[in-house]
């Protein structure tokens, strides 16, 4: 399913400061949203979207943010505008931010991501939405991260990744 | 092709001419990571290399939560100071890390990258401060570098005189009201003007500091004399050439904004977004019960902002059903605030002197809030739940209107007792 969101949810919606004190990727999954909408770590399911209008993930620098996002599954954050230490955040744990007009895409939409040709699929809507997934992003995703990546190809290998 | 202030710091840090929009992988003068974000960056470190790139160049203080809180904290910092011990760190544990940064490390110049959101602060003097999440810290202690999109520069230019009672944190809080959550989100806010080369240092720090509330990669103040003063103040030898820092005749910038400041009123953010800005005169109207005034965060808690607050409240008591926290933004500015009689003065008042950090900012510790109580706070950020609990409500204003706050009990224009 899709969880909508409006806009500028920030970090302290997604993993709060207060219970943001572990370094347990599944701890911080039973922590997302826990004040903001306390139903979502108890229901999310595995593939699921987070839909989010403007500037999505504002606010502290906190990567658990992202990190809690991926170990609930998020299969992808797809927000009109997203915050620049999120998206960054996003790009180096390789979780797709996708920026996209997403004002017409309902809870049940069944979606699926066409990253070749850059589009949001809305199968239930029969409707086929423009989106941006920069090059580095999807490498990154191929990657399952920054830190992977690295740890394969050598400290090095930094430089290969603006190559076009 | 003339280049902005960013454009000519990353430039000197990558070797050759950059401009905005280029990719680039820079050299970086300081990696800073804290007691929240570092524990985050180290086991992503490790997965890439064994030591840091250099010892002298990383930097982890104690802030957010320190001393430890509870066991979960006390868990993070252990992890922390491990690593720190392995490596050859040492942790400061002198106050809020941004504060640390400037009166120690920071130079003009400078490329930075801290991992804590309001790491643009450090460009008050005249630096390239970015902040990044724990990955990049990671690699960056691994590599000594970080990968960058050099960004757009907006000029923001503040001319006019400021009235008696409105300070740059009134000025700063009128620029997030026009600029929004994400006006200047990824890009660079360069602070300029005569009301700018005015403010001191730590007055710019206010400055810079909430321009990440407005999403910013940095923000920065063109380094002069005030700078060359600070540095001086903080026994600092370091000198630099204005004509190579200062932006080109001919930059391009994305956009150029000017605001004349001299008829601003002291403003106040009410919850539970930054352009939610009034002036306090009118909220002052509502007559809102204050039940906590904070005093304190990297944005105001210098010895600047200490000094305004004690002449307030020299003249006048505190409200009894008020908890007035002071959080001195650091070590130094603690021994400032004791060697000018103030940290006896305060406590006599029955004000809460907390250790210098980060406070009760971020909802850990020291002045944690319940369901629908008030505070006036002269941090940054006040987002719901961000204190406490989510039905609390934070409002953000300068020092001075905290301290009136402190003394009526409710929200308050600090003018009429200044």
């Amino acid at each position: 399913m899709n969880w909508i969101f409006r806009n500028n949810i920030n970090t302290d919606l997604i993993t709060p400061g207060r219970y943001n004190i572990t370094t347990d990727a599944m701890e911080l999954a039973k922590i997302t949203f826990i004040e903001h909408r306390p139903e979502f770590s108890k229901t999310v399911k595995n593939g699921d979207f987070i839909i989010a209008g403007n500037n999505f993930g504002c606010g502290s620098s906190r990567e658990t943010a992202v990190t809690a996002l991926k170990a609930c599954g998020i299969k992808a954050v797809i927000a009109k505008s997203f915050a620049r230490i999120f998206y960054r955040n996003c790009i180096d744990q390789g979780l797709l931010a996708i920026i996209a007009p997403t004002d017409n895409i309902s809870e049940n939409d069944k979606l699926r991501i066409d990253i070749e040709k850059q589009l949001v699929m809305n199968i239930s809507k029969k409707k086929e939405i423009k989106a941006v997934i920069p090059p580095l992003m999807i490498k990154l995703f191929e990657s399952a991260g920054i830190i992977p990546y690295l740890k394969k190809n050598g400290l090095g290998s930094l430089k290969k990744l603006f190559e076009v | 092709m003339g280049q902005t202030i960013a454009e000519k710091i990353f430039s000197q840090h990558v070797g050759k001419k950059v401009y905005a929009g280029d990719f680039v992988i820079a050299k970086l003068d300081l990696v800073m990571a804290h007691d929240t974000t570092c524990a985050w960056a180290i086991d992503p470190f490790y997965e890439i290399a064994k030591k840091v790139w250099d010892k002298k160049k990383i930097f982890i203080p104690f802030d957010h939560a320190f001393p430890a809180p509870n066991v979960q904290m006390a868990k993070l910092q252990a992890k922390i100071r491990k690593f720190a011990n392995e490596q050859g760190i040492p942790i400061t544990t002198d106050g809020v890390c941004h504060q640390i940064m400037s009166e120690r490390f920071i130079n003009p110049g400078n490329l930075i990258l801290g991992a804590d959101s309001h790491s643009p602060t450090g460009g008050g003097l005249g630096a390239l401060t970015i902040g990044v999440g724990s990955t990049d810290a990671a690699i960056a202690m691994a590599t000594g570098t970080c990968w960058f999109r050099v960004p757009q520069t907006i000029r923001i230019n503040v001319s006019g005189k400021l009235k008696k009672g409105v300070f740059s944190k009134d000025v700063i809080l009128m620029i997030a009201k026009k600029f929004g959550p994400e006006g200047g989100n990824y890009r660079v806010l360069e602070y300029g003007g005569e009301t700018v080369h005015n403010f001191s240092v730590p007055a710019r720090l206010t400055l810079t500091n909430m321009s990440a509330e407005m999403g910013a990669k940095a923000a920065i103040v063109e380094p002069d004399e005030q700078t060359e003063k600070y540095l001086k103040e903080n026994q600092r030898l370091y000198k630099f050439d204005k004509k190579s820092l200062w932006s080109d005749a001919d930059a391009v910038y994305e956009k150029v904004m000017n605001y004349d400041v001299s008829e601003l009123t002291p403003q106040i953010a009410e919850p539970p977004d930054i352009d939610r800005v009034k002036s306090v005169s009118e909220i002052e109207k509502k007559k809102i019960k204050v039940d906590q005034v904070f005093i304190g965060s990297c944005t105001n808690c210098r010895i600047e902002d200490l000094d305004v607050v004690y002449k307030m409240f020299q003249k006048n008591n505190l409200n009894p059903n008020v908890r007035t926290i002071i959080t001195p933004a650091s070590k130094l500015v603690f021994l400032q605030a004791l060697a000018k009689g103030y940290i006896e003065f305060f406590t006599k008042k029955n004000a809460i002197i907390l250790t210098p950090g980060c406070g009760p900012c971020l909802g850990r510790h020291g002045g944690v809030l319940y369901d629908n109580e008030v505070c006036v706070s002269t941090s940054n950020r006040n987002f719901t739940g961000r204190m406490g609990s989510p039905k609390a409500l934070i409002y953000l204003a300068s020092p001075a209107t905290a301290a009136a706050s402190a003394i009526t009990g409710y929200i308050t224009d600090p003018r009429k007792y200044l």
